[in-house]
């Protein structure tokens, strides 16, 4: 009772000042006197009620980056904020899903009889590949957790595979060079290599659906310097884009049909992808520009396939539901796009609006090996070969957290579908769960025997698939 | 023919300084007469190079041998025409011999002039595209985790590479110290290890009243140089502590290092790791040579 009238009397007497605004800043309507008993729940309903939302959206409120947990009066009084000012919170909406996290490894099928160098889950998470030194791409049947089929035609170790967003194909690259790709349906080589590169693939990217579907082209990356577009139904090489003067490290196909590709000469390229002309040419970086990453990635990379798990009878339908997404996705804000290094530092940047760089990203004391926007494009993780995994703002790129745990370089990273957990796998043989909101280690999954090269988190949350220098693949789930 | 030209230039040396110094120590005069000895078994045809190495060759000198090179195989034709019976046999044989291998080496040039296919071999050891360009210095040094799961299934747990060790003797170990001044038997309780040692970092000596045992400070030893087995490289990494000593627990307890004991060492700067993904520190590592009569101790890692 008397619990019931001091809460009264709060809210009766003390309200703040509130101005809402979404993670870009922008307001959300006026300023509100909000009464100082109320939670995130209640502002989940404000906010919800303001953006006219037919179906109910969760929220997480952050004030000045930390986020709200307890009710606004408490966080006052126990962050001494003045009542006079405005208090900005910033609401970043959710997944509308939960993933799970993984914590037990759910099979380990041995099947290459090298090194695992790549493993990809297919757009709709149904499939999932993996390229190997034992120059052999297999595919594997996710349900029975068996080998499904074995690709062999490469020459040498596979380095990259690729899955377009329709899930129609899959693209794998080689150390000699050639590109190959495969029917995922019945694991046979559709058409004969696609030959060009002189030396090895080191990233391969697939247009988005939604500027074209079915998917036709793509893009490599190779050591030689060169991205190369090619188109699988002419089954040639399109365009050739050259300019690089040291190898081609990564290579990523934005939304807004622009093709990005990162180098050892330490500059990042902008290309069109038309007539394959060099719009804009990024410069800041010291050294070697190992990895790229654009914030709408996930959404490019799954198409139109989300959590519900819809399947399109058509292409036209397919990219219609791809561009909805896509846009959902991206806002009104422009594409974003990060370059881990190795000078150590990070770079956020908006290569739509400007060549200069948004935000420098420093503190890692290794080199960035990758880099990766969560799902929801509000966050994004690092990993370097200093052990750790670091966590930053994906909009305004400030520091969030520093994960540690891993005794070795970390080579790869992963986020779950709901942007609530991070997979990283390390040369200390283990991978390691995190949990954004908390900022904690949530799950150790040691039980490869040797280094983990390559992990994948699939799209749909169910399973993660990782291989590595012990040659076996592990799969895990929950 | 070198040994001529080395003749010679013993020979220029001491006949320079004679023109300019004519000194007449003993010692040039006793090198001089070897030298005169040995120019005696020599022979003394070497007169057409002596005077090319003083004035140098003839001016047509390199004309005449061109000349002479290209008449030599009008000569030989010549002669293969001319000549018969078993002469001409014999030759023909030669002539056959040098024209074969002839064609061999010229086959062996044009062959590595030419361009070919490379055979792409696939090399073992796979590794992702973004470890493609970096350094792999490090990466020889740390163990692969295979290979250690391998050797573990293969062998029991306490297979050493030294399996048989050598006893060591009381007397051999220990050296009596007398102490106090009586030369009777009363005196002679206290013992200095002959041996190399290990003592821990926070090690203090007891009391001379109450030390028996003397680890002398000079064969102390805090590191050891130990090799890798499989990977054939050798670190020099802290001891840690001593495992056992084969000899007795008694020198185990005193530290003491001779062939064939177990010590622990530090490998963290190995950068092994456990399948749970820890971080190895400390491993055993079998003691092979003789520390007090090498002054370093030399230790194999059992893996």
């Amino acid at each position: 009772m008397e619990v019931m009238e001091e809460g009264r009397e709060i809210s009766s007497s003390n309200t703040v000042m509130c101005l809402l605004t979404d993670p870009e800043g922008e307001p959300l309507g006026a300023p509100l006197y909000l009464p100082q008993n109320s939670g995130p729940p209640q502002l989940q309903e404000i906010v919800n009620k303001l953006l006219k939302n037919e179906e109910k959206m969760p929220y997480a409120f952050y004030i000045s980056d930390q986020e709200l947990i307890v009710q606004l009066g408490s966080y006052l009084q126990k962050n001494k904020v003045s009542v006079e000012k405005v208090l900005r919170i910033v609401y970043q909406p959710q997944a509308l899903f939960r993933i799970r996290p993984v914590n037990r490894c759910s099979a380990t099928i041995a099947g290459h009889t090298e090194a695992v160098l790549s493993v990809s889950f297919s757009p709709d998470g149904q499939n999932l590949a993996s390229g190997s030194g034992d120059t052999t791409v297999r595919l594997w049947d996710l349900n029975t957790q068996t080998p499904l089929f074995t690709c062999s035609g490469h020459k040498n170790w596979v380095l990259c595979i690729a899955w377009s967003s329709d899930g129609k194909h899959l693209v794998s690259g080689s150390k000699a060079g050639e590109l190959l790709t495969w029917d995922p349906q019945t694991g046979k080589q559709s058409g004969g290599p696609l030959l060009g590169h002189k030396k090895w693939i080191t990233g391969i990217s697939w247009e988005p659906v939604h500027l074209q579907a079915p998917c036709r082209r793509f893009v490599s990356s190779s050591k030689d310097g060169d991205a190369r577009i090619w188109d699988i139904s002419l089954r040639k090489c399109v365009i050739c884009l050259s300019g690089h003067t040291l190898a081609v490290t990564c290579v990523k196909w934005g939304g807004d049909g622009m093709i990005y590709t990162g180098s050892q000469d330490c500059t990042i390229k902008v290309w069109e992808t038309s007539q394959g002309k060099l719009i804009r040419e990024l410069k800041g970086h010291g050294h070697w520009v190992n990895s790229l990453a654009l914030s709408t990635e996930y959404i490019l990379r799954t198409g139109a396939f989300d959590h519900t798990r819809k399947t399109y009878s058509s292409p036209e339908e397919m990219k219609e539901a791809a561009l909805a997404r896509y846009n959902q996705m991206k806002g009104n804000a422009p594409e974003r796009l990060v370059s881990g290094s190795d000078d150590f530092t990070m770079f956020l940047w908006e290569p739509a609006l400007s060549k200069h760089p948004k935000a420098r990203m420093t503190g890692h004391q290794q080199l960035v090996n990758h880099v990766y926007f969560s799902p929801d494009g509000q966050w994004l993780a690092s990993a370097s070969f200093d052990k750790s995994v670091k966590l930053w703002n994906g909009i305004t790129g400030k520091f969030v957290a520093s994960f540690r745990g891993h005794v070795g370089p970390v080579y790869q990273i992963s986020w779950s579908a709901d942007s609530r957990l991070l997979l990283s796998g390390s040369k200390d043989s283990t991978l390691k769960v995190w949990d954004i909101r908390t900022q904690k280690l949530k799950q150790d999954l040691p039980g490869h025997a040797d280094e983990v090269f390559s992990v994948d988190w699939s799209p749909d949350g169910e399973k993660v698939a990782s291989g590595g220098k012990d040659r076996v693949l592990k799969l895990w789930m929950n | 023919m070198t040994i001529f030209v080395i003749i010679d230039r013993l020979q220029e040396t001491p006949c320079k300084r004679k023109r300019k110094t004519p000194s007449s120590s003993g010692f040039e005069i006793s090198k001089r007469a070897r030298i005169g000895a040995t120019l005696q078994l020599l022979p003394q045809g070497d007169f057409i190079e002596l005077h090319r190495k003083r004035h140098g060759y003839r001016l047509d000198h390199f004309e005449r041998k061109r000349k002479k090179g290209a008449r030599e195989v009008h000569e030989l034709s010549a002669f293969a025409r001319k000549v018969l019976g078993v002469k001409a046999k014999m030759f023909a044989k030669k002539r056959y011999a040098e024209k074969a291998t002839m064609k061999k080496t010229l086959a062996v040039h044009a062959e590595s002039s030419s361009r070919r296919k490379v055979d792409d071999k696939v090399d073992e050891g796979a590794i992702p595209a973004y470890l493609l360009d970096r350094d792999t210095t490090t990466r020889m040094k740390v163990l692969s985790n295979t290979i250690k799961q391998k050797r573990k299934e293969k062998a029991g747990k306490w297979e050493v590479p030294l399996p048989k060790v050598r006893p060591v003797a009381e007397e051999e170990m220990f050296k009596v110290i007398q102490s106090g001044k009586s030369k009777s038997k009363f005196g002679r309780w206290k013992r200095m290890v002959t041996k190399a040692t290990f003592v821990g970092p926070g090690f203090t000596r007891k009391p001379p009243k109450y030390e028996r045992f003397l680890q002398p400070t000079g064969l102390r030893f805090t590191k050891a140089n130990v090799t890798h087995p499989e990977l054939k490289c050798t670190f020099n990494l802290d001891i840690i502590g001593i495992k056992k000593n084969t000899n007795g627990p008694m020198y185990t307890a005193l530290g003491v290092i001779t062939r064939g004991t177990i010590i622990e060492v530090n490998v963290s700067e190995l950068g092994l790791v456990t399948p749970g993904g820890k971080v190895v520190w400390g491993k055993y590592a079998q003691v092979t040579n003789e520390p007090e009569n090498d002054g370093c101790v030399n230790a194999v890692l059992l893996v």
